[in-house]
């Protein structure tokens, strides 16, 4: 997986920011619909990361985050988190549910499957750009959510890499909606062996 | 002035009385504390993974149950610690996300668990105490002064075993 990761070149790289763009542009559109809300996006950053420092990506091992995650499925199977500090998933959940801004401290089961939905909703708009690219069928699974430690959430991910290497490629968009103070951060994680699919499938060599 | 010394996910610290070894954040790795009450020397390791048999890389030993712990407890001896007086325990081993076909990559928390219960049986280093499993993550600290091993979690309380 390392030499997978670090043997692609800078066009390889510009091509999956290029989608990691479109993906998170469509996500991010799909957001400020439901919310009515004006939604700003970093450009995707794209890192490879030694495994024991993804975490600090969104504030370090202890951070208390919410993560939605979805296996997707097809021929390159990937990992798709949506992480959010635990305010702004808050803050997320009482604009969903039409509550005063802070009222919400604690998340009932309605607000976990509100959460999840948006992270159903993320998925499939980011997961359509990268299908529109590459012509491959990529399906994304239900989602599943936990609210913990940023490091336990992202070992489930980060296991899997370590399998087959030390590093990490992670493409990666920050979410913001400024009045409300909502951040959130968007990862797809290939598979080891995805990486080699979807490049092949954009026709991008080298 | 006693340390608070920092062990990344797969990676492994030792350290002696009166500094504090701690790891942040565990799902499903597991932290394994190593504790000589005598000459107060311990270590920590954060493994990801059962074991490097089954691996297809094994650039870093520090990853593995079977790998990371000969290399701390050499480096232990090495600072004076004495092998038979060697005590565990650990902590971890979470499922962090339920899904309804659990694949076999989902259980790899359970895994972890039994692999280093296996490979302390092994090494025959006595395990002491243990609190794995669940779906929570588990921040570890194991002071040197004491070998108590506090476990912080975020709706589950703080505990020392």
């Amino acid at each position: 997986m390392d030499e997978e990761i670090f043997k692609l070149s800078p066009l390889q790289l510009d091509a999956l920011r290029e989608i990691g763009n479109v993906g998170a542009g469509n996500a991010a559109t799909a957001l400020s619909q439901i919310l009515n809300k004006r939604i700003d996006m970093t450009v995707p950053q794209i890192s490879v990361l030694p495994l024991g420092e993804v975490p600090e990506v969104v504030g370090g091992a202890d951070a208390m985050v919410a993560g939605v995650y979805l296996r997707v499925y097809g021929p390159a199977p990937s990992s798709i988190l949506f992480l959010l500090p635990r305010d702004s998933a808050f803050y997320l959940v009482d604009m969903l549910m039409g509550r005063a801004h802070g009222s919400t401290v604690q998340l009932n089961e309605m607000d976990e499957s509100a959460l999840m939905e948006i992270g159903n909703i993320l998925s499939g708009a980011y997961l359509n750009a990268l299908s529109h690219f590459t012509k491959l069928t990529l399906l994304p699974s239900i989602p599943a959510l936990a609210m913990d430690m940023a490091g336990a959430i992202l070992s489930v991910i980060l296991i899997q890499l370590g399998q087959v290497g030390d590093h990490a490629l992670v493409i990666e968009t920050e979410f913001s909606s400024d009045n409300d103070g909502v951040k959130g951060h968007f990862f797809l994680i290939p598979d080891p062996g995805s990486l080699g699919t979807i490049m092949a499938a954009i026709g991008v060599k080298e | 002035m006693s340390q608070l010394i920092k062990v990344g996910m797969a990676d492994y610290k030792v350290g002696r009385s009166p500094d504090s070894l701690i790891t942040y954040g565990l799902g499903s790795c597991i932290g394994i504390a190593l504790f000589d009450a005598v000459a107060k020397i311990g270590g920590l390791s954060h493994i990801m993974l059962p074991d490097s048999q089954q691996a297809r890389s094994s650039d870093n030993p520090a990853k593995f149950a079977d790998t990371a712990l000969p290399l701390m407890v050499e480096e232990m001896i090495r600072m004076g610690a004495v092998r038979n007086r060697l005590r565990a325990k650990i902590a971890g081993g979470a499922q962090m996300f339920t899904f309804a076909n659990a694949t076999e990559i989902m259980r790899v928390g359970e895994r972890n668990g039994e692999a280093v219960r296996a490979t302390l049986k092994k090494m025959d280093i006595a395990l002491v105490a243990a609190d794995t499993g669940g779906n929570y993550g588990r921040t570890v600290e194991l002071k040197l002064d004491s070998g108590l091993f506090r476990i912080k979690t975020i709706d589950k309380g703080e505990k020392e075993i």
